[in-house]
């Protein structure tokens, strides 16, 4: 029987490409302290903990217990969770899981990572099979880059599209949201002019890679009630790890991890049209090129309609379907916090919070997360507790 | 925002750390590993339930969860399913060395495979490489059991 768990509060840090000012674990403290704040919570009323990030990034494999003194956690139960680049997805849906069990009320989670700290595409390397895979997998970079190959010869998707992607995100960074780490407008004419860094992924359609942190609370729902009218329920959630060896992956045009994943996220929130249904989505798109080929996956389109969805400008401030008000991770990508950022982005829009970012009226939202051999999580957030 | 601090600038501690590993093959890889290097032979392995071919050869089947033990030859000719010039360079972690730029990370179906490799083609002019170009493995003549040495690189063929 499914238990209602929703989110009452959500705190993240002014991202950077390089934050000198903090360790890792002064990082977490502020945005632990934000979320808190943001809940009229106190770290007394904090029952359990989940965190997340990389550890190949930092080289701190205990991180449980070395960010201690910036979670909060001290004498309460940690678990780390950490699963990629579906890190912060993850650690939002441990949350969920936690609270959603009974055995605690209030939960808070933290993503975080200093990438600044270490050389992320060397670091993203290590996650591929050393002796069969890693040679020539360049991070998250290259393997995105082919995928867009194989979608572009199969749907006839451009380059072009990928850019109308880039501007989306970027602009709204930069327009809207003041947290984020890149926060420049710029034109599809910028894009296209910008360098190769892996064909054909340029260097504006590629996420950065950021310093930051981000925390949220997950509550029950009699306690979620007490700390706020406007909760951000979780309607579903669903997780699909469906590939062990990256070059399986990345052979396909389309993104199947992710059609599972929104498939049962979608059934357990019954939502059943989510092109009419979802007023706002906060995707995990780490190239643009992703923007454009993983929509159809999300239910947004038909097989191979991604180009002609991003053509029609649906998916920008304003219209039917607003993708990334926050900027998403074109505009900042702390690895481990990079999905909770969606669920956190998410959960500001149904509660009505988001502020200049905000999608007047979101009733329902869509996160999602992404990484290691094309894995997927989705989540449903809604201010209703059901949507029939 | 948070506010910057007054005063001297915070520190940052640099290491440099030399951290060697050394990878078990196990049965399965070393044998993929010595038909490459002693008899310039790729090989896969077969589900007993489902008929899928594993290239490289492992344990179970991911679909099946059944332990494969029937090793079969693949073809050393394949198709070009997705690539892309890579033209940033970074640390190689198995060398610690920069990685040398450009290469083509090509996405290959082995013919008689069920699943994909990832290895290098010998071409980095993007405009000269499509999906669903036919590919062949090019040896090295010094082969020593190690993959992406034994086979160095894929080439473009002409060839249906």
């Amino acid at each position: 029987m499914k238990r209602l768990v929703g989110i009452v509060g959500v705190g993240q840090t002014h991202h950077r490409s390089k934050n000198i000012e903090c360790n890792g674990q002064e990082l977490i403290s502020i945005a632990v302290k934000r979320a808190l704040e943001s809940a009229e919570l106190t770290m007394a009323d904090i029952d359990a903990i989940v965190i997340g990030n990389m550890d190949h990034f930092e080289s701190i494999n205990y991180v449980d217990m070395w960010s201690v003194d910036g979670s909060g956690g001290y004498m309460k139960p940690i678990m780390k969770v950490t699963t990629g680049g579906t890190t912060g997805s993850a650690i939002g849906h441990a949350g969920f899981y936690h609270a959603a069990s009974g055995l605690f009320d209030t939960v808070l989670v933290i993503g975080w990572e200093q990438n600044s700290e270490s050389d992320t595409t060397a670091a993203i390397s290590t996650c591929f099979d050393p002796i069969t895979e890693r040679e020539y997998s360049a991070g998250a970079i290259g393997p995105l880059a082919a995928q867009y190959t194989a979608y572009m010869s199969k749907y006839g998707a451009t380059e072009e599209d990928a850019a109308l992607v880039s501007v989306r995100d970027h602009n709204n960074a930069a327009l809207y949201n003041p947290y984020a780490h890149l926060r420049q407008t710029i034109t599809i004419e910028d894009v296209m002019k910008s360098a190769y860094i892996s064909y054909p992924i340029k260097l504006l359609d590629m996420c950065p890679r950021s310093d930051g942190a981000c925390a949220v609370i997950f509550a029950s729902e009699k306690k979620a009630k007490k700390i706020t009218d406007r909760p951000a329920w979780i309607l579903g959630v669903g997780d699909c790890h469906i590939l062990v060896h990256l070059a399986d992956g990345i052979g396909l045009a389309n993104l199947p991890s992710l059609e599972i994943a929104a498939r049962e996220a979608y059934d357990m929130a019954g939502l059943k049209d989510p092109v009419n249904q979802i007023d706002v989505a906060e995707l995990y798109i780490p190239a643009s090129t992703a923007g454009v080929s993983w929509m159809e996956a999300l239910g947004l389109c038909e097989e191979g309609g991604g180009p002609r969805l991003i053509r029609s400008g649906v998916t920008n401030m304003g219209s039917k379907l607003p993708v990334n008000p926050s900027g998403g991770v074109l505009a900042t990508n702390c690895i481990g916090a990079t999905g909770l950022l969606r669920i956190g982005e998410a959960a500001l829009q149904v509660m009505g919070k988001a502020e200049k970012k905000q999608v007047e009226g979101a009733k329902v939202a869509v996160a999602t997360g992404f990484g290691g051999c094309f894995w997927s999580d989705v989540t449903v957030l809604s201010s209703l507790p059901r949507l029939d | 925002m948070e506010a910057k601090k007054e005063g001297p600038k915070p520190l940052n501690i640099s290491y440099v750390a030399d951290m060697p590993y050394k990878y078990h093959a196990g049965h399965y890889y070393s044998r993929f590993l010595r038909e490459l290097r002693d008899n310039k032979r790729i090989v896969g392995v077969k589900c007993p339930k489902c008929g899928k071919v594993y290239v490289p050869p492992r344990i179970v089947c991911r679909d099946c969860f059944v332990k494969m033990e029937e090793f079969v030859p693949v073809s050393d000719k394949g198709t070009l399913l997705a690539f892309t010039v890579t033209n940033f360079s970074y640390i190689d972690t198995t060398t610690g060395e920069p990685k040398k730029i450009p290469f083509t990370a090509a996405f290959i179906n082995l013919d008689g495979a069920d699943s994909n490799i990832v290895h290098r083609l010998d071409e980095t002019d993007e405009k000269k490489i499509k999906a669903g170009m036919r590919l062949q493995a090019v040896f090295s003549d010094n082969r020593t059991g190690d993959y992406y040495h034994d086979i160095d690189h894929f080439r473009i063929i002409k060839d249906i």
